[in-house]
């Protein structure tokens, strides 16, 4: 069983007893325990079931890399699925549970695919599910639903909050083991600015657990010594608990800083991402053991040998009493060493290699009392849910069992692969090292800043050097260099520490476990315990021919999911290389993609989210809408009021009450939305004959003019009313939407075609609040708050002024998309509500009423005028909407000119622009379209015109309507089908657009 | 004439590790043309009683100063009642000159962060590095914070100035919040004293 | 996520306060144009693998176009210079050169 300890734990916090739940059972843990060192003092070796056989699996790492121990943690609004028990820090009131069982974890039901695994392998449901078709969303689906799958989504709100936190740096250290400390203290002394980035709580990794003495001191009082001198560097910052998840373009780094993961209760943003840019970038990411292939290295109990010294060393927890090692390494000796000392039995040392003679580290193993059996491996280990003993084969062999050795735990360790992701991500090439039988940032193919120079580094373990006193040095060296291409030094004095050296022999490469394990042993030897992928999976998959390593991967699912295959690629990849006879470096990795680890959506949303997922923006009016009664409509970011509605209306009562109120009385509408640009300069009509189709050159001063603007493909992409305010000053109104990129179109073609003109732009749309007086009140409206004469005479249709109205300086456009007596005016923003309030005031007995944008384009549609983004969709030209009118024929040129002569644009058989009145009065659908006669090529029934505006005029007391539709203007009064999507055909006539008020009699009063 | 109000009407929040505040109604007015004309600096001075200042910077003292917007644009800022007076000075200063002069006072929504740890509330929202021997006293930057286009000026240490556009001025007081909640200290930038609370 | 400094203002920022505007130099072709001619301007771009002048926009930043020398494979930035111009400048050009000898301006297109 394991059990913890009574002495040691170099992390534990002893006087601080706490207590958390596993799967509903109390049980309880110490301060500075991880989830997992706590479960497996409490003999919770049994934690999770795999993903397809759901066979029982237990802890197999102490680190980010376990791919088994997976929790469902907390409830509600802090739940979260596959948190890693070895990274969970333990905290008093943590609620674990565990994932992908049912009905319970000792039980379960699926484990009956275990039986069935000779059914299941590799591309099995690629296979299997592919037919019949009808079979799959009825059957399949709702099964595979049911039964995959790791942890369960969230369903709450996150009860959290997270943020965001940029920073910059002159060199970031990824990593806080000794590799990592030395760095960050080389790269301080030259006077750089670092950031020292350790995803632990704890600096140092797992130095001070293999032991070692650096300068002649303990491992932990280096490391101490090195945390005092860094943190009095005033250029250094050190940040635990936060990862470095990510390397991209030009620096860019990602950070995941774990907050309050461990402190739910205090205050405070919950995750913080470090979005850093840093000249330059050392990896000093360290190495993670492999497992060794054998028949049953899944079974709980069955450990990375650095894993099981780590629960000893760190928190006092014993994985078994009896622990077999199995290694192919000297490294791995460390580990029984350690056991040995704690007290714990080592029945015995399963050595894969033969050596000519014992090593530093075998010697003491046997000086110890241990069985060393070398040129041994195991043939399958005993027990299903708990490790009860190994079956000893010789690895040179086919899996005989010479004897069985009980035992409770075993540790394997199949040697160390550099955590190379980090290089790797933003395109650093790999190189394979022989010797140590792994993959190795291969330094001369860096990944490339902006500068066209390397920007990452790589450090210690993560380098491919592995041994204390090496990993020193390279980590002094790495900074040192770094250093330099920033222009900087060391001080004289500065030098790497000097740690003591252990002589160790090679390791020897073990890919499978015996060497020629037979098929029943490689069907139970697992390669990547999280996907269930087993070594006979991976060869079935070479035989059916995906030899690349990223087809392999797809069709076996080795290394994909939480994990991305930390524990497995390596002997994945090189049981392919084994399959296909072919060198393990010719078969490559698979694509290193950040992030390192799953990093949580909040943390990546930050504060986009609630009130401030996205800019909602608001006219100075808004709260008065708000407090209305106003639906909102958004228009782009902003929000106008859609209508105002009263009590006991519907939204439709309220639109029809405002059109029909606007026409007879007095209507507001808060204009402030449309964009208002200053153009001004001595080249201001020069530069907007330019831009509108029409001529603007020729507007007087005092005088307003529509006009209209295309892209060089010659389609209509705004429009509005031009002022002119003086000579050399023009005020162009766009569309809402139109203010921003209508402003960046006007300086794009001025700063990078024309940039001889003389013109300035400014963008005044937010210094106004503009409300629009419309109907036949208005005037009288205007005339009660007094201050500027408004009469016909003195401000005539299409004139502006500017002037005191009522005591607010105001600027009036008399100027109307509604067809009525209309003014527009002007004032700046801080005084909107205040001047919207004296206009309620004055109109009170003239039948004010504010109204919303559905009124608006109701009134507009009833006087035929288009509206950008309904009668255009970025296809549509001037001229198919009847405004030929508007498009100088004086000018030489004009954007969109050119592209309005090609052929296409001059096709007679162009849609245009129509009226349509149903035969029923009924309201045509929107975006319906007109049938043709018979098909086209396709099959399709042949259309020829489409509904662009329809709405049920209160005016009219019909549907009326605008489309597009072949030789539409030649066919005044022909009637149009349109099927419905409701089921049902409309029949409407051709006539023109103009409902009401054809001869503008209304609007020029 | 009625008062001039902010978007806000100068909401203020304290609960967090810095105090963000809206201000205003601020007079403000870009100037567009030959920054380096003589008559331009020469105006620009005189109505504010500050220089014009060099690219990136921003000059003030008391209720007027100078930002630099780009290489052909200031943002002038006075008390907000003076400026048809600025601007008819400007206008006469400029005539026959191709240099426009806008009021754009009702345009901007302007918000102070101070305390100790402005600079970490910032930081949290803009990507620019903001460190105090990076970005130190009399700075302005245009750039974006959170999903917005606003400039950043630091007024003296531990005290912003923020300018945005009037429509997003509440997310932009939400987003401060937020980066300014309870227990949100980073502990990146050592915290400043000296704050300026002088009113503009 | 490049970095990028502008030529304007002199502020060096990342790539979210930049907004790309597509290949730089390319020549107006307006109503005299020729329809071949036309369609090249709109439509026809040389997105290659390689050095890329191109055109960006300090959008949030002063608001200003300005050029780019890239290489769009290795995300090198070889410099920046004003948009207010026909061809690349002789310092860019050289920039250019140092890292792609073979690398020649090819004209307006």
């Amino acid at each position: 069983m394991s059990t913890r300890l009574a002495t040691g734990g170099r992390l534990l916090n002893k006087t601080a007893p706490l207590t958390f739940s596993f799967n509903g059972k109390q049980m309880r843990g110490y301060a500075g325990d991880t989830l997992a060192s706590a479960l497996l003092a409490n003999d919770q070796m049994l934690v999770g079931r795999s993903f397809k056989y759901h066979r029982p699996r237990g802890i197999v790492t102490s680190g980010p890399e376990e791919p088994n121990a997976l929790m469902n943690l907390g409830q509600e609004g802090r739940f979260e699925p596959n948190a890693r028990a070895t990274t969970t820090e333990l905290f008093d009131g943590l609620e674990a549970a565990s994932q992908n069982h049912w009905p319970s974890l000792e039980f379960d039901v699926g484990a009956i695919n275990k039986h069935l695994s000779r059914f299941l392998p590799a591309g099995f449901y690629y296979k299997m599910f592919m037919h019949p078709r009808p079979l799959w969303k009825h059957v399949y689906e709702p099964i595979i639903r049911h039964s995959a799958g790791l942890g369960k989504a969230p369903k709450a709100t996150d009860a959290d909050t997270y943020e965001h936190f940029y920073a910059f740096c002159d060199v970031l250290i990824v990593g806080g083991g000794v590799a990592g400390l030395q760095a960050a203290l080389a790269a301080g002394q030259s006077g750089a600015r670092v950031i020292l980035l350790e995803q632990t709580p704890h600096w140092g990794g797992r130095a001070p657990v293999d032991g070692g003495r650096i300068d002649g001191a303990s491992v932990d009082d280096w490391i101490a010594q090195t945390l005092i001198k860094l943190r009095g560097m005033e250029n250094v910052t050190l940040r635990e608990r936060t990862m470095g998840a990510g390397v991209y373009d030009h620096g860019y780094v990602l950070g995941y800083e774990q907050l309050r993961d461990h402190a739910p209760e205090a205050a405070g943003p919950r995750h913080r991402l470090w979005r850093i840019r840093a000249g330059h970038v050392i990896t000093a990411t360290g190495a993670i053991e492999r497992p060794l292939s054998f028949a049953g290295n899944d079974v709980p109990g069955v450990m990375l040998a650095s894993a099981v010294r780590d629960y000893v060393a760190n928190f006092a927890v014993s994985p078994g009493d009896r622990t077999v090692l199995v290694t192919n390494n000297d490294n791995a000796y460390l580990t029984a060493i350690a056991l040995k000392h704690a007290g714990l039995d080592v029945p015995a040392i399963l050595d894969a290699r033969v050596l000519p003679q014992d090593s530093q580290l075998v010697a003491q193993a046997k000086a110890l009392g241990i069985r060393v059996l070398m040129g041994q491996g195991v043939s399958s280990v005993l027990g299903s849910k708990r490790v009860t003993g190994v079956a000893v084969c010789s690895q040179a062999g086919e899996g005989a069992v010479l004897e069985e050795i009980a035992c409770d735990a075993v540790a394997m360790s199949g040697g160390w692969s550099p955590v190379v992701h980090l290089w790797s991500h933003c395109g650093g090439k790999l190189t394979w090292d022989k010797a140590r039988a792994c993959f190795r940032p291969d330094q001369d193919n860096p990944p490339t800043g902006a500068d066209g120079l390397g920007f990452v580094t790589p450090a210690g373990a993560a380098a491919g050097v592995f041994a204390l006193d090496d990993v020193l040095h390279d980590a002094h060296a790495a900074a040192e260099g770094v250093a330099t291409t920033l222009g900087l030094k060391l001080p004289r004095d500065a030098r790497s520490p000097v740690a003591d050296r252990r002589e160790e022999a090679p390791m020897s490469p073990v890919w499978q476990m015996p060497q020629g394990a037979s098929v029943k042993l490689r069907e139970k030897t697992f390669l990547d315990y999280q996907n269930d992928v087993k070594v006979s999976d991976v060869r079935l998959a070479a035989q059916e021919g995906f030899v690349s390593v990223e087809h392999a991967k797809r069709y076996t699912t080795l290394g994909m999911a939480t994990d991305q295959g930390k524990l497995s690629n390596i002997n994945g990849l090189a049981t392919l290389a084994g399959a296909l006879d072919a060198e393990i470096p010719s078969v490559g990795t698979t694509t290193f993609r950040p992030p390192y680890h799953p990093i949580s959506m909040g943390a990546i949303t930050g504060d986009a989210r609630g009130d401030t997922f996205q800019p909602i923006r608001r006219t100075p009016l808004h709260d008065w809408h708000e407090s209305n009664g106003a639906i909102w409509e958004p228009v782009g970011q902003w929000r106008r009021p859609y209508a105002y509605v009263q009590s006991g209306e519907s939204t439709h009562d309220a639109v029809m009450r405002e059109v029909t109120n606007t026409r007879q009385n007095l209507g507001l509408l808060d204009a402030s939305t449309l964009g208002k640009l200053i153009v001004r300069g001595p080249d201001a009509g020069r530069f907007l004959d330019m831009l509108y189709t029409n001529m603007m050159s020729t507007l007087k001063p005092g005088k307003c003019r529509y006009g209209l603007m295309c892209n060089e493909n010659g389609f209509l992409i705004d429009d509005g009313v031009v002022a002119r305010l003086d000579e050399q000053t023009f005020l162009c109104h766009t569309t809402t939407g139109g203010a921003e990129s209508i402003h960046a179109h006007m300086e794009e073609w001025l700063q990078t075609e024309w940039w001889d003109f003389k013109v300035h732009v400014v963008n005044a749309t937010e210094h106004y609040a503009q409300i629009a007086v419309v109907g036949p009140n208005a005037r009288k409206c205007l005339e009660k708050l007094g201050g500027m004469d408004l009469s016909r005479e003195a401000l005539g249709f299409m004139e502006w002024t500017e002037g005191e109205l009522g005591g607010f300086k105001v600027r009036v456009f008399r100027i109307s998309f509604s067809g009525e007596l209309s003014y527009e005016i002007a004032v700046e923003a801080g005084q909107g509500q205040a001047f919207w309030d004296a206009l309620l005031v004055a109109g009170h007995s003239l039948g004010v009423m504010p109204y919303g944008t559905e009124c608006l384009h109701i009134l507009r549609a009833e006087k035929g005028f288009i509206m950008i983004g309904d009668e255009t969709d970025g296809t549509v030209i001037p001229q198919d909407l009847g405004l030929n009118w508007a498009i100088s024929k004086k000018k030489d040129d004009y954007l969109g000119k050119r592209a309005q002569q090609r052929s296409h644009m001059q096709d007679p058989t162009r849609w245009k622009l129509v009226g349509l009145e149903t035969t029923d009065g009924s309201t045509l659908p929107d975006g319906a379209y007109a049938l043709g006669e018979g098909k086209n090529e396709n099959g399709q029934k042949v259309v020829q015109g489409r509904v662009t505006s329809a709405y049920h005029s209160p005016t009219l007391d019909r549907g009326i309507a605008m489309g597009l539709v072949l030789h539409g203007p030649d066919r005044m009064g022909e009637v149009l089908t349109f099927p419905g999507t409701d089921g049902k055909t409309y029949e409407a006539k051709i006539v023109d657009p103009v409902f009401y008020d054809p001869k503008g009699e209304k609007q020029n009063v | 004439m009625s008062e001039t109000v902010t978007a806000l009407k100068n909401a203020h929040y304290d609960a967090g590790i810095a105090e963000v505040s809206e201000i205003g109604p601020l007079g403000m007015i870009t100037i567009r043309g030959d920054l380096d004309a003589p008559f331009v600096r020469k105006v620009a001075k005189k109505v504010t009683g500050v220089e014009r200042p060099e690219r990136g910077m921003c000059n003030s003292e008391g209720g007027a100063g100078i930002a630099w917007m780009s290489p052909d644009e200031l943002l002038l800022m006075c008390p907000h009642a003076q400026v048809p007076d600025v601007l008819a000075r400007l206008h006469a200063a400029f005539e026959d000159t191709h240099t426009l002069a806008a009021n754009v006072s009702g345009a901007r929504a302007v918000f102070r962060v101070d305390g100790p740890h402005a600079r970490e509330v910032l930081a949290k929202l803009a990507p620019v590095d903001l460190a105090p021997e990076k970005f130190t006293p009399g700075m302005f930057r245009r750039t974006r914070v959170g999903q917005v286009p606003a400039a950043i000026w630091l007024r003296a240490d531990g005290s912003f100035q923020i300018f945005c556009f009037r429509s997003v001025a509440q997310y932009m007081f939400d987003l401060l919040k937020a980066a300014a909640q309870p227990g949100s200290e980073v502990g990146y930038f050592p915290p400043e004293s000296g704050v300026n609370r002088e009113k503009v | 996520m490049l970095i990028l400094t502008c030529p304007c203002c002199h502020v060096t920022a990342e790539e979210t306060e930049f907004h790309a505007g597509g290949e730089a130099h390319l020549k107006r072709i307006g109503p005299d144009g020729a329809e071949g001619e036309f369609e090249s301007y709109l439509f026809m771009r040389q997105n290659p693998k390689g050095v890329h002048l191109e055109r960006w926009r300090h959008v949030y930043g002063c608001g200003k176009w300005f050029h780019l020398a890239r290489d769009t494979a290795t995300l090198e930035v070889f410099g920046a210079y004003s948009a207010q111009t026909t061809s690349p400048p002789d310092h860019i050009r050289s920039a250019i050169q140092e890292k792609h000898p073979e690398w020649q301006w090819q004209g307006a297109s």
